[in-house]
């Protein structure tokens, strides 16, 4: 579903990206660990086409994004729930759901809404309320259920879990396994590397910009150097 | 029954003010920079109706639709070939830019059209045929509203309402607010961004033509700088009502436009926009974001 062959991003004359390589083949999770600057936020901003990658290339269900702007890549069926929701505070909950569905057709806005408001009924409660008074859980649930209001082929998390109560993160991680079982492709960033490669059928463990270990979720579990390093010892 | 008919006068002014105080707020909400140029698209607006009744022999009305279709049009390529390569640009450059693009269309109009002031015929003329005023008499003849200044009036509050409509209700207007707050995640949702600017400073601009005409309305003569001190005192008036809040633009306008009148009337003509500009300054101080400004903290 999706290939990203040897990219190298900048900023400036930072290099953030060395030469990274992976894939995320049709109905997997797959999750991107690593330290924090390891580059695991360039790499999803650069898949969804917010940055540019000066090498290589991305292919997103066959077809090469580098000449595609990034609202473009939204109607090809990739969502990217961005680090720290960026929820659009003065919008009331609803709304934010129906951005999330810009590019729908608007007879499908009605299904996702209910769909989206049965996995998280606390925002169905607050639906009227400014987004920006809603709590922080509350936000990272608003940006979740926005990003699946485009019912996406590839779902791309960046740090769900940040900042949540350990009851929430269950309950995320929960919404992560029941999406999975209903077939949706997963690329899950996370610093809580437990929980994520605990769900995940492959990972990639990111240092530096660049891919220092790669295998299965269970694999990386049981790894020396992954759990010296990311799963305290 | 003289205070009231000074009111009258300051709230048709201040309905000018407001509308081309919308136009500042729609384009500052949404592209987050302040086009300085937008006073002098009045004044293009103005020349456009100028020469489609007196060369084109247009009616009035279609005047207004001509200058309206051409600013837009002029807006929209200001945005595309000035502002748009800047996108990434700090905002002093920006607003150095858009300086610029005023002097530019300043000059413009001073080639094409000349120095020289031009008479404008307003679209609505004083009196009628019969040489009778066209106006609305009040408590028997003592005040009377022209029928221009009921006209501004209500397009200031048509204008006012369609916008807050449109941005509240419409998939587009929710766009450009989604776009106004976090570009990024706008993106994200599949909102092209460069295409929802480029409306707003359409919409801005046919906004401005309007309040051209109607401003040139009132004053009956039009210059090359004939935008920039309405430009300047809308913009005051956005800032004071909020700016990026509709009603906060359409009260600043008002506002603004009743304090000049009265100042004018009451004070001195000289030191009318000296005090309009201390109570800005006053307001500022009290409410930093204006009058109905909202500020909303950022959770993170
Ligand atoms: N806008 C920017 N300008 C300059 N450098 C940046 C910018 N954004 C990120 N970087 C740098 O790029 C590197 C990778 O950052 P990135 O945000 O991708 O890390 P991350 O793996 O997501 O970290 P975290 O887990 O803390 O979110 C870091 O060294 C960071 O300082
Ligand atoms: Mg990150």
């Amino acid at each position: 579903m999706l290939k990203v062959n040897d990219i190298n991003v900048y900023y400036g004359a930072i290099h953030a990206i060395k030469g990274v390589s992976f894939e995320v083949n049709d109905g997997e999770v797959v999750t991107l660990i690593g330290a924090n600057g390891a580059g695991k936020s360039t790499t999803l901003n650069t898949v969804c086409g917010l940055l540019k990658s000066r090498t290589g290339s991305i292919e997103f269900l066959d077809k090469n994004l580098a000449s595609i702007p990034p609202h473009k890549i939204v109607e090809l069926g990739m969502a990217h729930v961005p680090e720290g929701r960026r929820v659009f505070q003065q919008m009331t909950v609803e709304e934010n759901l129906e951005m999330g569905a810009y590019t729908q057709p608007r007879v499908s806005i009605e299904p996702n809404l209910e769909r989206v408001y049965e996995q998280f009924p606390r925002l169905k409660e607050r639906r009227k309320q400014v987004a920006g008074t809603l709590s922080g859980g509350e936000q990272q649930m608003l940006a979740m259920g926005r990003g699946l209001m485009s019912n996406p082929k590839l779902l791309m998390l960046d740090e769900p879990s940040m900042g949540l109560a350990p009851i929430l993160v269950e309950q995320i991680f929960d919404i992560i396994k029941q999406l999975h079982k209903a077939g949706t492709t997963i690329l899950l960033v996370e610093q809580n590397a437990r929980m994520a490669l605990s769900v995940a059928d492959r990972g990639y463990v990111l240092e530096t910009g660049k891919i220092v270990a790669t295998g299965t979720g269970d694999e990386l579990l049981h790894d020396e150097a992954v759990k010296k390093a990311y799963l305290g010892g | 029954m003289e205070f009231l008919s000074y009111l009258i006068s300051g709230i048709s002014l201040g309905s000018v003010y407001a509308i081309i105080a919308l136009g500042y707020t729609m384009v500052y909400g949404i592209a987050k920079m302040l086009n300085f140029a937008h006073g002098d698209v009045i004044m293009v607006g103005g020349y456009i109706s100028i020469c489609a009744t007196s060369y084109l022999e247009l009616p009035g009305w279609l005047s207004v639709l001509l200058a309206m279709a051409v600013c837009t049009v002029l807006g929209v390529v200001i945005e595309g070939l000035a502002y748009k390569p800047l996108r990434q640009a700090t905002s002093l450059a920006v607003l150095i830019t858009a300086i610029g693009v005023s002097y530019f269309l300043q000059n413009a109009a001073l080639l094409i059209w000349g120095a020289s002031p031009k008479g404008f015929t307003p679209i609505i003329p004083a009196t009628n045929a019969q040489g009778e005023p066209n106006a609305l008499p009040l408590f028997g003849g003592q005040v009377s509203i022209s029928y221009i200044s009921l006209l501004t009036m209500g397009a200031c509050i048509i204008i006012m309402l369609a916008l807050t409509f449109f941005t509240g209700q419409t998939k587009l207007g929710k766009a450009m607010r989604a776009c106004s707050e976090d570009k990024g995640a706008a993106q994200l949702m599949g909102i092209n961004v460069n295409r929802t600017i480029s409306v707003t400073f359409a919409i801005g601009s046919a906004l401005a033509a309007v309040a051209g005409v109607l401003l040139c309305s009132f004053t009956t003569s039009l210059m090359p700088t004939t935008g920039s001190m309405p430009g300047i005192k809308a913009f005051t008036a956005a800032v004071f009502g909020g700016i990026g809040s509709i009603p906060g633009a359409f009260l600043g306008g008002v506002l603004l436009g009743i304090i000049e009148s009265l100042a004018k009337a009451y004070i001195s003509t000289q030191l009318a926009n000296a005090i309009l500009f201390a109570v800005l300054i006053i307001v500022l101080l009290v409410k930093p974001s204006g009058l109905l400004g909202k500020y909303v903290p950022e959770k993170v």
